[in-house]
């Protein structure tokens, strides 16, 4: 009894704390509870897609509805179904637009089933049965191969390995592709099948390294033994099991609730800036339809109530419209003035937006610069919404591993005593050494090489100093002998890349390091002999004191102390005399985009040891600050070192990258880099990338920085702020002098930017936040590492919302990189190596890096550029089409009359004018590709919507305005005498209209074909085309009674226009007229680009 | 990759501006044959369309072309403007009122009165040849043909000769669809119903002598109209088609009386019925009447001396405030005497040989690099 108390008493602790979860182990009902309650949690289906076949329909029109325009179709159908009969039309215009959505969704669902239909083993009474990824459920025990990737988040009960570990790589989740070793639960090693626990742990949240949990097992009736869970036992969906077998494991969180799932955000429909500009001037528009509905409607009355003229004899009114309420009949007056000049919102132009970027996206999967050959594959794109979005670009995210560097390190170069060593090929040096004399060598110039007792030295440190593992190799026959296998095949397992990439280093030069067996760590030297040192102590990497240590005794009974570590945490701790000669090569190479590290070493004797050996021994028990304890015996030991030299290490960047980089810059964006990975590493990168340059001023804001004796943390923080914003802003000489200031680059950690941003509980918050962004915004780059995917995130969203709402693109190719895709305005993903789950969630996908410059430079560019143009036109194209009609009604007694027929008023935006403008936003250049992509600079001229700024809509606008004048007035005064003919026939209204629209139609496509800087054959066919076709139409259309019209207005009216000279010459006149300015325009403007473009070529 | 040629060529851009293109972009398609060899199925094509490479060409306007063309242009538009301005002066137009506003005017007694067929008459004088063929139109001002519900008020298929819709009109004609007793009006719809019914016959004095000025009907509506779009049913005699309708209720007579002497210029065929049906585009508009036949005497057109319009006054304007006149004119090859072309034409031409010669100056003072 006593004991169902204390579980009772366990049980209400977790019921208190709402969360926490109960787990049942391969859904077997636990002793303890006398009813088995199968908890329900959800299954294991990823959803990335937003509709599904039944929600799709009234979720994409709710979509739709935010638009304002739709909502405004929407309405004016409703009201033309009563008053008029070109509703198919516009039904036909929503139809449309739901088309691209939809495949898109669809790409969206096949990539999900991908993930949710994989295969996995589930053990089930003993027995393994494949199943479903979705199917899994919370509870089952599932087994999972090498290399395979967990489908759920596990509890680690079973490992293969015999030491009841499993190592894991979480490359997708955060971009550290090093192996992490997770621990089985003890006591469950044994028997999975017939283990009885129950597991509580936490409701699931996104940090991806908590977990706090805890594991009842029950043996028989014995008391339940009680094991806590941490992280360490906990496998991540999306992490990828390495060098071990198989392992067993239960599944704690499923599907939408995996850490993984967590960390990505749901997607939210994008809205480019585009769309924000068109809703804008949308409501510009239907202002000023509904202002001219209202005069209209105004002056009808006012005229009305002039005597005789509300219904004169000749026109009477019926009864019904006598006897209806004269303010209903304002109403509906008002409505009919609204059908009759709503041409003026561009309805068609949706539709043709939606087609341009549609079709145009076409041009980025097609792109063969896009293709990478190595993984056969191109770019993808996965919403086309977003093609103009790529031209605005103001801030670029890019997460480093993977995206800015391939994550290979490469042992370049070491120095030994200021003798530069650079390893040049390996088959040629006998001694795997070769002298390339660096500067410092003029100094020394006598001494020549250092001896050789100093390289061994140095080699043997890279040897010893370092944590790595020796991979076992899979062929176990040749395991016993000396000889090792070729460099490339001896596999290195370690926390780091780069103590890989040094190990290899040193095993190029003739010092192999063969392992470690039962504390004997084991070096093949130069001559083939084996030697042993015992190793006696690792003094552990950590990011404030930035070195780690080992301790070795060798045969001889020498106790050696190795440091490794960043110069600045080296060089105070050694001889002030050997640091001169090591610190340039050092910052040479570190400005160079190397990863340097110092190696030291020193020798202790016996006493010296014992005194150490005792003092980490008793640090190591310490129950209360342990950490603090033992960094204190650390930094005792690690003082008046010899430093021998010091190693760079090359973080190999992707191909082109720095290019990019700098093209980026060159075309004003901002490039900040957000990682998980160390900011040492991340450094070395943004210097290889040339986003650091020599000259660039770090400003750093990470935990080292804030470590400032006699200061807490937060007044650190609060110094630092105020210090770099000083620099940064307050001092930066005003923009027109920019030329000559400063540049400067800003490195945060994750642990620091979440103080800024969380440092709720003071008042100051606000200020911290908008300091950190304006110092962020001043400078050149900025350097954001030890990111969680979350906080990543959390900067886009930061920039995102800042004033001015920038542009945001995140680029990153793991799934750590998902949120910050997502968060941003346009995400990229790269194909890279870490799985699909950034691609997936990308808007664009592209194979590598590079190809991000001519997808902003050029494409982007262009798309812009494109689609600007193509929304202006179609404002001012439909003002100028309804300008004369609402002329017209000051002329007809503002009885609606419309001035153009019904077909010419349907076709005009369907038929006559759109196929000219959807030509030009899908094939036009103003400049050439290459221009684009050698002038990073012309990006610059497009920035911050230019093109769609009230600047532009009004020039357009205005020229919409004198172009309706022109048409209508011209056309009116040469009807002051309606004889036009040689016959002395009179010309009628509908003659009228159709003057006028041939006048229109004509005008706005030679505007556009001004406008056409590139004319393929399809804009010469379109063009000339659309303008016969109107030609043709009217005469068809003018030709026949057609028997199913009621009336036949417009029958023989074009031909009979056609057959009188002075409609020609008015025609021609007004055309001239109309586009008069224009051509001064396009004739005086400085011809940047056409003149460039044939330089270019 | 791409091997690019440059070539000069001449095109001709929209609005006769005459232009330098220069080729540029393309592919030749002996490189398109050239496949890569590790052609796979993910390859995008390397055709110029999908690489945006097609070739294009790029219109340049320079000075060189721009200049001399914008001076050919104000020529040739100075040019027209001129012959237009010339001919339109050539043109004689007589006006004259006779809506009987004053009291001292003509009709101001018929147009007070409410009588059928009240006539009055205006007297004019010739001083020189009215030129020939002259034309006799007949204008209404204030008078709004072009009102939405008048306009839409007629039954096209009525109108096209067809007889079910004889019995049952549009409903677009409301309310002159049926007459009191439910009769249906043939032709219905407010256009017919308030055709234009004064008439006119024209003499001249000659001498103490009054000679009626022959006057053409025919030819005065638009040829397809009288011809394609309005049609007779096919019943002879005409009248029994009309049978169980009503005539227009501001009507004299019935359709089938309109020209009683012309079977071919009945019903709705009738040239005046067609001129009122096709509406007017302004509320100020005119219409034409007659044609004065070229034919003895009027061989050139109306010779000097005095005349009279006799004028059967049934159309009252005075209630909605419009006018009505008689104009006499005579065409050119443009139409109607209208300033406005030739003079919008001067306009154009000079500003394009202003603009023509600021470009001169602006490109004399900046020069603009591509004048090599």
């Amino acid at each position: 009894a006593k004991k169902f108390k204390t579980l009772e008493w366990c049980t209400l602790d977790f019921d208190r704390r709402v969360d926490s979860r109960t787990i049942y182990v391969g859904h077997r009902p636990c002793p303890a509870n006398e009813v088995f309650i199968p908890p329900k949690f959800c299954d294991n289906r990823i959803v990335s897609s937003k509709y599904t076949v039944w929600n799709f329909l009234p979720k994409n029109l709710f979509e739709q509805f935010r638009r304002i325009a739709n909502f405004y179709f929407l309405i004016i159908f409703l009201v033309q179904v009563r008053v008029s009969t070109f509703c198919c039309t516009k039904q036909c215009y929503s139809d449309f637009d739901i088309l691209p959505q939809g495949y898109e969704d669809w790409l969206r669902h096949k990539a999900d089933n991908e993930v949710n239909k994989y295969r996995v083993t589930v053990l089930e009474d003993g027995r393994r049965i494949q199943k479903e990824s979705e199917k899994i459920k919370v509870g089952d025990v599932l087994e999972v191969d090498e290399d395979e990737t967990f489908p759920c988040d596990l509890i680690l009960l079973q490992s293969s390995r015999d030491d009841g570990t499993c190592f894991v790589t979480t490359a997708s989740l955060d971009g550290e592709s090093n192996h992490k070793t997770h621990y089985t639960v003890p006591d469950t090693e044994r028997d999975v099948e017939s283990l009885n626990a129950t597991i509580e742990c936490e409701q699931p949240q996104p940090d991806l390294y908590k977990f706090v949990g805890r594991m009842h097992i029950y043996k028989n009736n014995e008391e339940p033994t009680l094991r806590s869970l941490g992280p360490e036992n906990l496998l991540l969906k999306g992490a990828t099991l390495k060098n071990t077998q198989s392992i067993c494991g239960v599944a704690v969180y499923t599907g939408m609730e995996t850490k993984m799932a967590l960390n990505y955000q749901g997607k939210s429909q994008k809205r480019s800036v585009v769309e924000k500009s068109i809703n804008a001037f949308l409501l510009v528009y239907l202002c000023i339809l509904v202002s001219k509905a209202l005069v209209c409607t105004t002056l009808k009355y006012v005229w009305q109530s002039k005597p005789g003229q509300d219904e004169p004899w000749y026109n009477e009114k019926t009864l019904k419209e006598k006897e209806t309420n004269r303010y209903l009949n304002m109403f509906t007056d008002f409505l009919s003035f609204m059908v009759l000049f709503n041409f003026i919102i561009p309805v068609s132009m949706y539709v043709t937006v939606e087609m341009q970027k549609f079709l145009g996206s076409f041009f980025i999967s097609w792109d063969k610069d896009f293709f990478d050959s190595e993984i056969e594959e191109g770019a993808l794109v996965n919403t086309s919404d977003l093609n103009e979005e790529l031209g605005q670009v103001e801030y670029v995210f890019t997460d480093k591993t993977g995206t800015l560097t391939q994550n290979n390190m490469e042992f370049i170069e070491c120095c030994i005593d200021g003798h530069q060593y650079k390893y040049r090929d390996a088959s040629s040096e006998v001694d795997g050494f070769c002298v390339t004399d660096g500067p410092m060598n003029t100094v020394q110039q006598k001494a020549g090489r250092v001896s050789v007792e100093r390289e061994e030295l140095f080699l043997r440190a890279l040897c010893l100093c370092h944590t790595v593992q020796v991979k076992e190799s899979t062929e176990q026959g040749q395991d016993g002998q000396v000889v090792p296998p070729l460099q490339e095949q001896r596999g290195f397992i370690a926390s780091s890349p780069d103590e890989i990439a040094l190990v290899q280093g040193a095993m190029r030069y003739g010092f192999t390091f063969l392992g470690l067996e039962s504390k004997t760590m084991k070096i093949l030297n130069r001559t083939n002999d084996v030697e042993m040192y015992e190793l006696l102590h690792v003094l552990n990497f950590d990011p404030v004191r930035r070195r780690m240590s080992v301790i070795v005794r060798s045969i001889s009974g020498e106790t050696l102390l190795f440091c490794k570590g960043a110069d600045s945490s080296i060089f105070p701790r050694v001889k002030q005399e050997e640091v001169e000669k090591i610190r340039m090569h050092v910052e040479r190479n570190a400005t160079d985009g190397y990863r340097t590290l110092c190696v030291a070493y020193k020798h202790l004797t016996p006493e010296e040891y014992d005194q150490v050996d005792s003092g980490l021994r008793e640090a190591r028990l310490a129950l209360q600050d342990r950490e603090e304890k033992l960094m204190a015996v650390y930094n005792q030991v690690e003082t008046g070192m010899n430093l021998i030299g010091a190693t760079a290490v090359e973080d190999r960047l992707q191909e082109e990258a720095a290019e990019t980089m700098e093209a980026l810059q060159g075309a004003g964006i901002k490039v900040w880099v957000l990682t998980g990975d160390k900011m040492e590493t991340a450094k070395s990168t943004c210097y290889a990338c040339r986003l650091f340059k020599r000259n660039t001023e770090l400003l750093e804001l990470t935990v080292r920085t804030l470590e400032y004796p006699g200061k807490r943390r937060e007044d650190r923080l609060h110094d630092l702020l105020l210090e770099y914003h000083k620099k940064t802003v307050q001092d930066a000489p005003p923009a027109k002098t920019r030329v000559a200031s400063q540049d400067f680059g800003f490195i945060v950690d994750g642990a620091t930017l979440s103080m800024v941003l969380n440092s709720s509980s003071e008042n100051n918050l606000h200020d911290y936040k908008d300091l950190f962004l304006q110092i962020c915004q001043n400078c050149t780059s900025v350097l954001c590492c030890r990111m969680a995917p979350l906080q990543k995130a959390q900067i886009v969203k930061m920039v995102k919302n800042s004033k001015g709402s920038p542009i945001t693109l995140s680029v990153g190719d793991g799934a750590n990189d998902v949120s910050m895709i997502l968060e941003a305005h346009v995400g990229i993903g790269i194909k890279g190596k870490e799985g699909r789950q950034a691609v997936r969630n990308s808007d664009y996908a592209i194979p590598k890096l590079k190809h991000l410059k001519k997808l902003l430079l050029a494409h982007g560019h262009l798309y812009y550029v494109r689609i600007a143009h193509l929304v202006q036109y179609f404002f001012y194209k439909n003002l100028c089409f309804i300008l004369p009609q609402f002329l017209y009604q000051f002329f007809c007694g503002c009885s609606q009359q419309p001035l153009y027929d019904a077909a010419y008023l349907t076709m005009y935006n369907i038929c006559f004018t759109s196929m000219p403008i959807l030509a030009y936003s899908l094939f036009e250049q103003h400049i050439s590709i290459e221009m684009l992509l050698e002038n990073a600079t012309l990006y610059r001229q497009i920035g911050k919507n230019a093109m769609l700024r009230w600047g532009p809509f009004l020039y357009w606008t205005l020229l919409g305005v004198f172009h309706g004048l022109v048409f209508f007035f011209g056309v009116w005064f040469l009807f002051s005498n309606p004889a036009l003919q040689d016959n002395g026939q009179a010309f009628g209204n509908w003659s009228y209209g159709t003057i006028v629209f041939t006048i229109l139609v004509f005008t706005v496509t030679l505007k556009l074909a001004l406008d056409t800087r590139h004319w393929t054959w399809i804009n010469h066919f379109v063009i000339w085309g659309s303008l016969a076709f109107y030609v043709f139409f009217s005469f068809f259309w003018g030709g026949v009674i057609w028997p199913f019209l009621r009336q036949q207005r417009l029958y023989f009216v074009f031909a009979n226009m056609l057959s009188s000279v002075s409609a020609w010459l008015v025609i021609i006149v007004l055309i001239l007229l109309s586009l008069l300015p224009e051509i001064l325009y396009v004739v005086l403007r400085k011809p940047r680009g056409p003149y460039a473009r044939q330089v270019v070529l | 990759m791409f091997r690019v040629s440059v070539l000069q060529t001449t095109d001709v851009i929209p609005s006769k501006e005459k232009s330098r293109c220069g080729r540029v972009g393309g592919v030749s398609r002996s490189e398109k044959m050239v496949k890569q060899e590790s052609e796979s199925a993910n390859r995008p094509d390397n055709t110029a369309f999908t690489q945006q490479r097609l070739p294009a060409w790029q219109p340049i306007l320079s000075a060189g072309i721009v200049i001399p063309g914008f001076v050919l242009i104000g020529l040739a538009f100075i040019g027209i403007g001129v012959a237009l301005l010339v001919t339109s002066r050539s043109i004689q137009v007589l006006e004259l009122d006779y809506t009987g506003d004053g009291n001292g005017s003509p009709c101001s007694s018929c147009s007070q009165s409410t009588t059928v067929n009240c006539k009055c008459s205006l007297n004019f004088t010739l001083d020189t040849l009215f030129q020939g063929p002259v034309f006799f139109y007949y204008g209404l001002s204030n008078y709004f043909q072009n009102y939405r519900r008048y306009g839409a008020s007629k039954d096209d298929n009525q109108l096209y000769g067809d007889l079910s819709y004889f019995t049952s009109p549009s409903s677009s004609c409301s309310p002159y669809d049926y007459d009191g007793s439910k009769n249906p009006i043939v032709p219905c719809g407010s256009i017919a119903n308030s055709m234009f019914n004064d008439t006119f016959t024209l003499t001249r004095t000659v001498s103490g002598k009054t000679d009626s000025v022959p006057l053409d009907g025919k030819g005065i509506a638009w040829w397809t109209d009288y011809n394609v779009k309005y049609r007779n049913p096919s019943v002879t005699p005409l009248k029994n088609a009309f049978n169980g309708t009503v005539k227009p209720i501001d009507w004299a007579k019935p359709a089938y009386e309109l020209d009683t002497s012309d079977a071919s210029n009945n019903g709705f065929v009738n040239q005046d019925f067609l001129v009122w049906m096709r509406r007017a585009a302004l509320p100020n508009f005119r219409k034409l009447y007659r044609r004065i036949d070229a034919s003895g005497d009027y061989q050139n057109g109306l010779p000097a001396g005095n005349y009279t319009i006799d004028i059967t006054y049934n159309y009252p304007v005075r209630v909605f405030n419009g006018a009505k006149k008689v104009v006499f004119s005579n065409v050119s090859w443009m139409g109607g005497k209208n300033e406005f072309l030739g003079i919008a034409y001067l306009v154009i031409g000079s500003l394009c040989v202003v603009m023509s010669v600021v470009m001169l100056i602006v490109y004399a003072k900046f020069k603009f690099p591509d004048e090599e």
